[in-house]
């Protein structure tokens, strides 16, 4: 069959929204995982543990089963239940979980390291104990973490092309609609690997940039 | 002397861009001699030392063992048979030690005369008990590095050197690394190599040990051989300004 | 919880776990192999080499596995290259994990000690004897944990094959899940397998790891 990239020129606008929509679904998402990262990371280590204990379990289960098999889980089950959402608030929901999980791992571990020096000065100053996690211990594991939160965000927009299963238009379906009308599925999925390599780059960018400052500010 | 030197170090030049490391060093080291080469850090000591081995390759100039240059400018291929050769000849003691903590001190020296002389396993094991008898490790010889003390591993790590029968021991700093009670025990190994006559350049902080063992001290400062001469003289009656600041401002640090 | 329904069709999920083990075997061997010659590449004299190695790792590790899958399955007749979804997949998921195992592999040997190197160049080894006798034996120690980490990705990675319908776990997952309207149950079926097949391996690598610190 060969080879034939003048078809791209065509779609070309098709798949810059796909793509635009891509940027979407994996900045909200990412934004869901950082704070749901925050959060996750508090329950697990400061819950009581009526709480802690059923919340690790489902921690353990997400990081044990692969986030294609959560998609489906989130779409299809939460139709069962009766909350019927579009495909693109499932694929954003899923996407943040998942990361949120894995980043509050990230985050326990910085917090724990931080150090209890800092907790102890609070609390003698008349701090109480969620008052000294909050204003000091957290912001300080949050700071510490963000490199490796960033690595994260990098791995949730290719992880992004898996909500295309669960119908989201964004980049990779997008592609696909495209490989309907022309037959072309070579020309389309290399050109769409270029689009997310870009964006890739982009994101490495810019999140060097969050670390400078963040740096700076210490 | 008409004897020709044993190691001949001419003109050599090393530069890291712009910074100029070593200005022009010229030393000859006959067979049997033992040279000891003091100064401040940052004066090109022990880049000297490594260029001998082509370690840290010199920019500039000649090294010569015996009637061999060691830096030949040879295509990659010949260059490396070549110098994996020279350096069979050549011991060097490090000042880390750098044993293999993956073996034991056994393996540590016997790797290299089974791998590069051929010897048998029978061959190399004799000649590893022999060396480490002569350092007074022989009863460690399953131990791996870890177990040992500092001066143990550097006491492994001469034996190791000398499993290979070079002609010239380089010593970098031997004793820099070692809590002072160890560092008796890596100068009596030292002393004692010199009394068989090993011809040996030795990079030192310790002005009492280089006085009491060597033939001959160089004093270098900014890439340049400042003075040279025989210990008594260079150490207790300096000619040159820079060196009598060097020893006043290290024996007061050092307590003579 | 429909456990019934869930006793009825584990069966076919144990068989689907059979092919999601295989995947991740043959992935993960041809990973090791391309991340070993990632490794290698990356660390040549050759400038040619390095910037091919670097340029391998970039572009994979830049782009989606899914879109590399698809490329390979979809795109691949156009340039010549007929592959069923199983080969692509292993082919595909295998190419994509040596990207991440060069790293791991290139960063243990890089971690060893630069002394040790010229310890060994100093007594009159070669580079290769060097690196076969000192540098490989020890960065193969240091790199059994970070390669474990780099495998327990590829057991979940294997799900995107779902994607080109392959009957693996997720696949039957998402097939029963259309056909019985359980998702909770089915999720949690191919979840525990899942889970499971982790686990095992996890255990595999802490003991070939408490193996290599002994000796």
């Amino acid at each position: 069959m060969g080879l034939d990239f003048t078809v791209i020129p065509k779609y070309l606008d098709v798949v810059l929204l796909g793509c635009v929509w891509t940027i979407a679904i994996t900045v909200v998402a990412a934004i869901l995982s950082f704070f749901g990262g925050i959060i996750f990371a508090v329950i697990a280590l400061y819950a009581p543990w009526i709480v802690r204990l059923p919340f690790r379990a489902f921690a353990w289960l997400f990081m044990g089963t692969p986030l294609l098999l959560q998609l489906f889980l989130i779409y299809f089950g939460l139709v069962q239940v009766g909350i019927d959402l579009p495909a693109f608030v499932a694929g954003v929901i899923g996407l943040g979980l998942h990361f949120a999980v894995y980043n509050s791992e990230l985050i326990q571990t910085a917090i724990l390291a931080v150090d209890k020096g800092q907790m102890e000065a609070a609390r003698t100053m008349g701090l109480s104990r969620g008052q000294a996690l909050r204003k000091v211990v957290v912001p300080q594991a949050v700071r510490d973490v963000i490199p490796p939160i960033g690595n994260n965000m990098i791995a949730l927009l290719k992880d992004s092309a898996l909500v295309s299963v669960i119908g989201v238009s964004e980049l990779t379906l997008t592609a696909q609609l495209a490989i309907g009308r022309t037959y072309r599925p070579f020309e389309f999925y290399v050109l769409v690997a270029v689009f997310y390599y870009i964006i890739n780059l982009g994101m490495e960018a810019v999140l060097r940039r969050i670390e400078r400052r963040v740096q700076a500010a210490r | 002397m008409t004897e020709k030197p044993f190691v001949d170090i001419r003109h050599a030049q090393k530069s890291y861009g712009t910074l100029e490391v070593l200005k022009d060093i010229n030393l000859q080291v006959f067979k049997g001699e033992i040279v000891a080469i003091i100064g401040p850090s940052g004066s090109g000591k022990s880049t000297l030392l490594r260029a001998i081995n082509d370690l840290d390759p010199l920019t500039g100039g000649e090294i010569w063992l015996e009637d061999m240059q060691v830096n030949m400018d040879l295509p990659h291929r010949q260059y490396e048979k070549h110098i994996n050769e020279v350096r069979q000849q050549i011991g060097m003691v490090f000042q880390h030690f750098n044993l293999f903590p993956h073996l034991t001190v056994r393996e540590n020296v016997t790797l290299a005369p089974k791998m590069l002389k051929g010897l048998s396993a029978e061959e190399a094991d004799k000649l590893a008990q022999e060396q480490l008898a002569n350092v007074g490790m022989l009863d460690r010889i399953d131990y791996y590095p870890s177990r040992l003390s500092g001066g143990q591993k550097q006491r492994v790590a001469i034996a190791r050197a000398l499993a290979m029968q070079p002609k010239v021991m380089l010593f970098d700093e031997a004793t820099s690394a070692l809590d002072p009670e160890l560092v008796e025990e890596v100068n009596l190994v030292m002393k004692r190599l010199a009394e068989e006559h090993m011809t040996m350049i030795i990079v030192t902080h310790e002005m009492s040990f280089a006085e009491s063992v060597c033939d001959r001290v160089l004093f270098m400062d900014g890439g340049v051989v400042v003075e040279e001469g025989p210990p008594e003289v260079l150490f207790h009656n300096p000619k040159n300004e820079r060196t009598q600041n060097f020893l006043r401002k290290h024996l007061s640090d050092n307590n003579g | 919880m429909d456990f019934d329904l869930m006793w009825t069709v584990y069966p076919f999920f144990l068989k689907a776990a059979w092919v999601t083990i295989q995947l991740s075997v043959l992935t993960t061997l041809l990973g090791l192999i391309c991340g070993s010659l990632g490794a290698a590449a990356r660390l040549s004299r050759h400038a040619v080499f390095r910037g091919m190695g670097a340029a391998y790792v970039s572009v994979i590790r830049g782009t989606p596995a899914l879109i590399q899958l698809f490329i390979l399955y979809f795109g691949g007749p156009q340039i010549g290259i007929q592959l069923d979804a199983f080969e692509a997949g292993v082919i595909g998921l295998g190419v994509n994990i040596g990207a991440y195992m060069t790293e791991t592999i290139r960063g243990a040997i890089v971690a060893i000690d630069k002394g040790q190197i010229e310890a060994a160049r100093t007594l009159g080894m070669s580079k290769f004897q060097s690196l076969r006798k000192i540098v490989l034996p020890q960065a193969a120690r240091l790199m059994i944990r970070p390669l474990g980490v780099n495998i327990n990705a590829q057991i979940k990675g294997t799900a995107l094959v779902a994607a080109i319908s392959v009957v693996e776990l997720t696949y039957t997952a998402q097939r029963y899940i259309g056909s019985t309207y359980k998702p909770f149950e089915m999720f949690l079926l191919s979840g525990i397998l899942y889970m499971v097949i982790i686990y095992v391996v996890g255990q595999g690598i802490a003991w070939l790891d408490r193996k290599a610190r002994i000796a």
